[in-house]
């Protein structure tokens, strides 16, 4: 098959440095083998340690209310239409979390454009206390991923006084929530402070409840 | 913060350096101690699987066709996988099988380390052929091109006939450096979150009662050799940005680092085997200039902001936030884009498509340079490539035969460089050119304007150089472009590596020239400098008028 011109290859070198047998068999073996531990072996041990040390990160960090039912991943954001709660960022996929991903616009783009106005002109509407240059630029735009779970605590503050005012809860009740909710940087310098949005609205919900 | 905290990755990087590329050394070395004690146990059993009996060394030319055969052969099994993986074990999500044309262009992508994906995880692919053909492929891909930049390495340093036994190199390559880092990253990974299940996606009722549906599956062990193998590609559409890939600042250092440290420490592997530290340093510094330049030309863009939606009066100082998470903000989302090309992952942790236009230059010419850091090993060989033309240069300009590390440059090695250094814009502009100028090309383009020219040339920038990151706005799965785009990597991979291989080979049989007070001395700043010069001159001379027809042009239109 393969013979005649390896062969050829591997005739200029002198024999005594040259393996003069043609690969084809090792090469196959090669490849058999490292389908085998690196795609079969490798993952399936990987799972089987994750499942056995850390179940709960393994499985998705899921996140129960206090009643006990699943409401969604930590991880993951959720869209929260009714205005009682805080709002996480824009998602074209509708927080849809089977798939993920953003529309991809240019900077440039028209259509990005009309969207930011929309989005801004019904945060007036909505929130007709907050002037629009301290709404951040975070909580108009959509994320990377589509399910980014966290807006930054300025975004998080600005919302307080709609919050307040649809479920009567005092601001600065809501102000300690979500100092509360702020996570800081890793080890204190890596990445950017912020605000789970699931995790924030959860600890709302129960204070709604009582 | 911002600065600090990219100042604090890279010095962690540069902590990294000596240790690895020792232990790299140590390695493939090949010589009895060294690292043997703690790894053929392991390596007994498989070398006796393989039916390698005799690791005798090959030429260059057996040892390219040894990894050709390797990699077709693997194609050719995860092509199949994939045809079929409908009635293949674990596909809970019931997966169809996969378009032939898409097929190709994935086995194609990932065998050359490109990991460009013209699917979506979620919905693409079954997690047997996750495992199987993507994980599978992430190491194989990786492992091949560490083997062949350790003989090239060999090659350009000893005296010889042959550059090493490729199926030790290859075997050895995953037993002590690939599988045994990806586990442990691995497991590092999950008990930060990333989850790593064969169970099918989830549903859950949402705190609006809404129904959610949450993918999930063996994401970190894809992840860690992902990143490790400089490979790419995401379980999940939105690869590293998806909060299961990445969900913490933290696993974004962890990622970049690992996908960094092997491509930063092989400069200082490549000192060890010439027997010169310094020069293995002279290499990583003018890498590492390059670095912080592009770095910074990122940086200043993203932070600044999309000048069109700072106009509209909001708050934005936070910078361009559209198609990045909120964990990394702008230093960790800038930190991560130009790694990521340099070191041609092609990961992506915020959308590239989005990127602002100047901030879009860093990505697309780190490709274009491809000798920054690099892939495993890719990145080396070009750089030593430029350096080689830079003694070159500098020989034409006072009237001497150039040398490199004791050995005569001639009209031989010269012309295979010729080769290599023409091949990289021709595979790039002339598939750009012709997706411009037809109608099968031009209907990918989802973003009008200068913006469109930016998108097409990204894409076909990104399959050249074996990177994988896309302006993912481009409507790339048709015949097409997985035609072409697949072409491109095919030829950006392997015209490279065996010219390189080569030229490695024919170098290795020269007598060496011994140095004399007048030899062009190549471990100093002033030929660290040469090389930065003629790294960036051949770049800008081949891509700046495409760049300025692209994303300069886009800049001044939003500015």
């Amino acid at each position: 098959m393969m013979k005649h011109p390896v062969q050829k290859a591997f005739g200029r070198v002198s024999a005594q440095t040259e393996a003069t047998r043609v690969p084809v068999g090792i090469a196959v073996r090669t490849s058999l083998v490292f389908i085998v531990l690196c795609g079969l072996l490798y993952p399936l041990v990987t799972t089987g340690a994750a499942q056995l040390l850390m179940p709960k990160q393994a499985n998705g960090s899921l996140i129960e209310d206090r009643s006990g039912n699943v409401v969604g991943s930590e991880l993951i954001g959720q869209s929260f239409p009714d205005p009682k709660y805080f709002h996480g960022r824009l998602s074209s996929i509708e927080y849809n979390g089977a798939g993920s991903g953003s529309n991809n616009y240019a900077p440039s783009n028209p259509e990005m454009l009309e969207r930011t106005k929309a989005e801004i002109e019904a945060w007036k509407k909505n929130n007709p206390n907050v002037p629009v240059q301290e709404l951040p630029i975070d909580l108009v735009t959509n994320s990377g991923s589509g399910l980014d779970p966290h807006i930054t605590p300025k975004s998080a503050e600005v919302q307080i006084p709609r919050v307040s005012e649809r479920t009567g809860i005092a601001e600065a009740e809501l102000k300690r929530l979500v100092k509360e909710h702020t996570e800081g940087r890793d080890f204190g310098v890596f990445g950017e402070p912020r605000v789970n949005v699931l995790k924030l609205n959860l600890a709302l919900q129960e204070l709604l409840e009582h | 913060m911002g600065i600090v905290q990219i100042a604090i990755v890279i010095l962690v990087l540069l902590l990294l350096v000596k240790p690895l590329g020792t232990y790299l050394y140590l390695v493939f070395r090949n010589e009895p101690g060294g690292t043997d004690k703690w790894f053929s146990w392991a390596e007994r059993p498989i070398f006796a699987l393989i039916g390698l009996k005799e690791r005798r060394g090959m030429s260059w030319k057996g040892y390219a066709l040894s990894f050709l055969l390797t990699n077709i052969i693997l194609v050719g099994a995860g092509y199949a996988i994939l045809r079929f993986q409908q009635v293949l074990p674990w596909n809970p999500n019931g997966i169809e099988n996969m378009e032939s044309t898409l097929s190709l262009n994935t086995m194609i992508s990932f065998m050359t380390n490109t990991n460009l994906q013209h699917y979506s995880g979620e919905s693409g692919l079954s997690y047997f052929s996750q495992m199987a053909v993507i994980m599978m492929m992430m190491f194989t891909s990786a492992a091949t091109g560490l083997c062949v930049a350790i003989a090239f390495i060999r090659a350009v340093t000893t005296k010889g006939a042959t550059v090493g036994n490729f199926f030790e190199d290859f075997v050895k390559a995953m037993t002590r450096v690939f599988i045994p880092a990806a586990f442990l990253i691995a497991m590092l990974l999950v008990a930060l979150q990333v989850p790593q299940t064969l169970k099918p996606t989830m549903s859950v009722t949402t705190l609006s009662g809404s129904e959610q549906q949450i993918a999930v599956g063996p994401v970190a062990a894809l992840e860690s050799i992902k990143h490790l193998g400089t490979n790419g590609g995401g379980h999940m559409g939105a690869n590293s940005a998806h909060p299961f890939e990445n969900p913490s600042p933290l696993t974004n250092v962890i990622e970049i680092l690992c996908m960094w440290s092997l491509g930063a420490a092989l400069p200082y592997t490549f000192g060890l085997f010439a027997k010169s530290r310094k020069q293995g340093w002279i290499v990583f510094s003018v890498m590492m200039t390059l670095f912080i330049g592009f770095l910074s030309l990122n940086y200043a863009a993203e932070s600044s902001g999309n000048p069109a939606l700072n106009r509209l009066g909001i708050d934005s100082s936070q910078g361009s936030m559209e198609g990045k998470e909120v964990r990394f903000g702008i230093p960790q989302s800038s930190l991560f884009t130009t790694v990521t090309t340099a070191a041609t992952t092609g990961s992506v942790n915020n959308m590239h498509d989005t990127l602002t236009p100047l901030g879009g230059i860093t990505p697309l010419a780190l490709m274009m340079l491809n000798s920054v850091f690099g892939g495993k090993g890719v990145g080396l060989m070009n750089m030593l490539m430029y350096a080689i033309l830079a003694v070159f240069l500098a020989g034409l300009m006072v009237g001497r035969t150039p040398e490199f590390l004791g050995r005569k440059i001639e009209a031989k090695e010269m012309k295979l460089i010729a080769v290599v250094i023409l091949v990289h814009p021709f595979i790039i502009l002339a598939p750009t050119a012709l997706a411009l100028m037809t109608n099968a090309g031009q209907s990918g383009i989802t973003n009008a304007g200068f913006h469109g020219i930016s998108q097409v040339l990204y894409e076909y920038t990104s399959s050249a150089a074996n990177n994988g990151s896309g302006f993912e706005g481009l409507a790339d799965n048709t015949p097409f472009w997985n035609v072409t785009t697949g072409l491109v990597m095919l030829l950006g991979r392997y015209i490279s590596m065996i010219a390189l291989l080569a030229v490695g080979g024919s170098l290795s049989r020269k007598q060496r020239v011994p140095e004399t007070p007048g030899t062009f001395r190549t471990d100093n700043g002033l030929f660290a400098g040469i090389l930065i010069a003629v790294v960036l001159i051949i770049g800008a001379l081949t891509f700046l008028p495409v760049l300025v027809l692209g994303p300069v042009a886009e800049h001044l239109t939003i500015r």
